[in-house]
């Protein structure tokens, strides 16, 4: 990796086995706090863990799911639904977008391209 | 091009209405507004005037602050009033000598209590009713007065007679008519509004024509003609209103003989220029003494004058209000003279008394009156305005809420003006017309009305009226749980019973649509699955299907930290037990709240915490509230023949026998529960999803009972139980309602949406009516038998431990959770204080 630029460097965040399917973790990196969603198929999102609506860190605690087969995450505090792909809004026009992150599995390893 | 000068004569209610609509409806800012003012302060609220009594301030009840005038570019003269109107060159001249010129002039003058001249009249201690100065002037004079009369038994009057009891006062009403509010109520209907008012203390007299008010310089008494008196050192007159048309009546506009300024559909005075608006306007002979109407004049005006079409046709003056704590309510017309038929219910007793009026065929209500109970007002008078044709019985409409026939108005039958989301303000019309423009799901309502995005209590409601209005559009309603399921909860249960089935993926492979599930189906599902197997909620398999409540086994709160309610069954605690739960919370720093259910209420809990403070609880015997779960919450209970003077019953063994019994078992939605030991009630069981009263011989129950955002009063299902028989009735009420009842629908809706509602449950419960009685015994049984506490469960497995970490990657706790201290205790800073931390 050493000819990439220090943007795009992978960071590893944890084993993959310590992260439960289907729900999310929250991790902390460079001050920051970053949602991880392990779902049942083997894919992976990371996104913001701050709920734009209120601005509060709970994303992680949200429930996972799809809504037409689009992967999703739906606040625990009001139940507003983002898109992990996206970080889109799914549930009103109003909310603001959540910041997403690349996040992939080598090695038994869970990789985020942070910066 | 310079702006043309509208000048509003008067800022009341009405008059402050006709300059906010401008400015709403003045896009282009054509105009200049200026207004005079007479009082000392802008426009307030006088429909409430009497709250100024129990401590609103006039700040309060103002409508918009001085700087709403000065920054909207309101000239506003203060205490200073319009003293006469030059028609020829168009110019208002004020008592401090300004001199103002109008191309339009808006006569918005309101009225004056109407003074009779009984001789006396101008004595110390006579009053009129109107504005912030006579209460003042009131409140002072109180202070050494002991007997207060009002004259005029009319609304207001009947208002202003509270108002002097509320000030300490005897407090008597003095009306010339021979019934109280004569306007509204008839003879039969005044009669029992007299007992209600007689009831709450105040002392009612009629049929009195006052001839002299006694007293040397100050009031002493009141002399009447039919010779008698009556001793009183304070008056308040009440006897109607005349409109304030002298400006108009000076400066040649037509006036009524009766005094008020004649106006034309437009609202405009003899002079087009000059329009009247509110209680000033004499239209059709009528003057309307009501601020809507005003309001809708205001509103009428200001589209004319920035160029839309609009006239008046007169105003509906159905009224319903609180009144000395009673409802009263008229709509329609009451005083038809058309060939009409009466329905009549009174109960003297209860002091209710309601009268629909309808036509001779008995198809149209023309007009009606509530006493004592006005919950189906906004019904009626929704049949009254469009002509909706009667059922064949329309007694049932007006039959006392819990009678059992009376038929169930669903959300079709709320006026398009009801506020269904009253965080977002959207109304029944808006959810419609968005139905109609295409938006036939819950998201999508959501989406474009915002309707059900703030707490999301009316949410329930918002579906039911989509259903509704889908099925009136012809639309096949769809029920189906979500996306991922095209079944109902009741179906899936079945489901579930049946196959064995014991997760999620299974479920959704061999049932649903495919996909992931959504925050829909996952709890719905976790929860059936609860009910049925009674699994561990936070169990390998279900964890990931738990909403963060049963997730984290604790209620999330706004700021993310949560709150942890211990068990306290029947509200009964030792010393010892409380002092564990002080101990924990100053240990912890956590907010501490009696809740409304007997227990204590633990905020502001970090999710690292919280295993640490359950094992504390659990280690001195305390066992899972589920305040976190749709399951069994509290079994309140009042002390009961133990210490009670009047118990009949131990209701607190009963209450916490009943609680242990069903804590922990997941149902479609919350349930709460209460015991109380004689009919006074205490316990308040006739709110609760199932309610115990004692009675000499054993036990009532009530079911269907609810106090949240739709309070139901429960229905008293059976009589004078013994333990064992209230028991089984439990038990299969539960069980019945685990296994028929939608998503998230609590006791009180699932009872109404039954066919046959509450003799449907007894036919089901108590006769076997659908063979089921024997397998709703075992179910529950099972769940009762299977009982775990899950944060036990919890503290003593390590794996489940690790779950309650805000970072998986660290043990630190979410560094932007910031709390502060008010009244000694935490809460959750606000945004300001976040933003300055």
């Amino acid at each position: 990796m050493s000819e990439e630029s220090t943007s795009t460097l992978w960071t590893v965040v944890g084993k993959a086995e310590e992260f439960a399917e289907d729900l999310g973790s929250c991790i902390e990196m460079g001050g920051e706090q970053i949602a991880i969603f392990k779902l049942s198929d083997g894919e992976w999102y990371a996104t913001q863990n701050m709920c734009p609506h209120e601005k509060k860190m709970v994303l992680s605690r949200g429930l996972t799911g799809d809504a037409n087969g689009e992967p999703k995450i739906t606040c625990p505090l009001h139940k507003r639904s983002f898109s992990l792909n996206t970080g889109e809004c799914i549930t009103d026009n109003e909310t603001s977008c959540l910041k997403t992150y690349p996040v992939k599995e080598e090695d038994g390893k869970v990789l985020i391209q942070f910066g | 091009m310079s702006k043309e000068n509208i000048v509003v004569i008067g800022n009341g209610m009405v008059g402050c209405k006709f300059l906010a609509a401008m400015l709403q409806k003045d896009v282009d800012s054509r105009f200049n507004l200026i207004t005079f003012c007479e009082e000392p302060r802008p426009a307030y609220d006088r429909v409430h005037l009497s709250e100024y009594f129990s401590g609103k301030t006039a700040e309060d009840l103002t409508l918009q602050p001085i700087d709403w005038y000065t920054d909207n570019g309101i000239t506003i003269h203060l205490e200073d009033k319009a003293v006469s109107i030059d028609r020829e060159n168009k110019k208002v001249t004020s008592a401090k000598g300004l001199e103002v010129e109008y191309h339009t002039l808006i006569l918005a003058t309101g009225s004056t209590p109407f003074v009779p001249p009984v001789p006396g009249i101008e004595k110390e201690g006579v009053f009129v009713y109107r504005t912030i100065e006579d209460l003042e002037g009131m409140m002072e004079h109180a202070k050494k007065a002991t007997k207060a009369a009002v004259v005029g038994g009319g609304l207001l009057g009947l208002e202003a007679a509270k108002a002097t009891q509320d000030l300490g006062l005897e407090s008597h009403v003095v009306e010339f008519a021979s019934r109280l509010m004569p306007r509204q109520v008839d003879e039969e209907g005044g009669q029992i509004l007299k007992d209600i008012i007689e009831s709450r203390g105040l002392s009612v007299h009629l049929n009195k024509a006052t001839t002299d008010i006694l007293g040397d310089g100050k009031v002493e008494g009141m002399a009447f003609k039919d010779g008698s008196q009556l001793d009183v050192d304070m008056i308040v007159v009440s006897a109607g209103i005349r409109p304030r048309d002298e400006l108009a009546r000076e400066s040649g506009l037509e006036v009524g003989p009766r005094g008020g300024v004649v106006v034309n559909d437009q609202l405009q005075t003899s002079d087009p220029s000059i329009y009247a608006i509110g209680e000033v306007a004499l239209y059709n002979n009528f003057i309307y003494g009501l601020v809507a109407p005003g309001y809708n004049m205001a509103e009428i005006v200001a589209d004319q004058l920035t160029g839309s079409e609009a006239a008046f046709t007169g105003a509906d003056m159905s009224t319903k209000l609180k009144l000395i704590g009673t409802d009263v309510a008229s709509f329609g017309n009451i005083e038809t003279t058309e060939p009409h038929k009466d329905i009549v219910i009174t109960d003297p007793v209860k002091g209710l008394y309601k009268r629909l009026i309808t036509s001779e065929d008995g198809k149209q209500l023309i007009g009606g009156i509530l006493i004592g109970d006005a919950d189906a007002y906004g019904n009626l008078l929704q049949m009254t305005l469009n002509n909706i044709e009667l059922p064949e019985d329309p007694m049932q409409l007006i039959l006392p809420a819990g009678s059992g026939d009376a038929p169930a108005f669903g959300p079709g039958a709320l006026p398009d003006s009801a506020q269904i989301c009253s965080c977002e303000n959207v109304t029944k019309g808006d959810i419609c017309s968005a139905i109609e423009n295409g938006a036939t799901t819950l998201p999508e309502l959501k989406k474009c009305t915002k309707a059900a995005t703030g707490c999301g209590g009316c949410a329930a409601l918002v579906t039911n009226l989509l259903n509704h209005q889908l099925k009136e559009m012809g639309h096949e309603v769809n029920t189906d749980l979500c996306e991922h399921f095209s079944h109902t909860r009741q179906e899936l249960y079945q489901i579930v019973r049946t196959t064995d089935i014991e997760d999620f993926d299974t479920l959704l492979a061999e049932h649903g649509n495919g996909g992931r599930g959504c925050e829909l189906c996952k709890p719905a599902v976790a929860s059936i699955l609860a009910s049925v197997h009674n699994d561990k909620v936070i169990a390998k398999h279900n964890h990931k299907l738990q909403d963060s409540n049963d997730r984290f086994l604790a209620n999330i709160q706004k700021d993310g930290t949560y709150s942890v309610v211990p068990r306290v069954p029947g509200g009964e605690i030792t010393p010892d037990k409380l002092i564990v739960i002080g101990e924990v919370a100053k240990e912890y720093n956590l907010y501490t709240k009696i809740t409304g259910g007997q227990r204590i209420d633990l905020f502001g809990a970090k999710v690292n915490d919280l295993p640490a403070i359950w094992k504390k609880l659990t280690d001195a015997g305390f066992e899972s509230g589920h305040a976190y779960g749709k399951a069994l919450r509290t079994v309140k209970s009042c002390v009961g023949s133990t210490w009670c003077r009047f118990g009949v019953q131990d209701s607190t063994s009963l209450a916490i026998e009943v609680e242990n019994r069903y804590k922990g078992i997941r149902a479609p939605h919350k349930l709460k529960s209460a015991v109380s030991g004689c009919t006074r009630e205490c316990a308040e069981a006739q709110s609760k999803d199932f309610g115990i009263i004692a009675t000499e011989n054993g036990w009532n129950l009530y079911l269907g009972g609810n106090g949240g955002m739709k309070p139901r009063h429960a229905d008293l299902f059976a009589s004078d139980l013994d333990k064992e028989t209230l028991i089984k009735y439990i038990d299969r009420f539960l069980m019945y309602y685990i296994k028929t009842a939608d998503k998230l629908t609590r006791t009180s809706v699932w009872v109404e949406s039954l066919e046959g509602g509450m003799d449907h449950l007894r036919d089901v419960i108590i006769e076997d009516s659908l063979g089921i009685c024997d397998e709703l015994d075992k179910q529950m049984q099972h769940l009762v038998d299977t009982y775990h506490c899950e944060w036990k469960d919890a503290i003593e497995d390590p794996e489940k431990l690790k779950r309650f970490r805000h970072f998986s990657n660290s043990e630190s706790h979410d560094p932007t959770i910031k709390q502060v201290l008010e009244r000694d205790q935490i809460r959750p800073a606000n945004e300001e204080e976040l933003a300055k931390a």
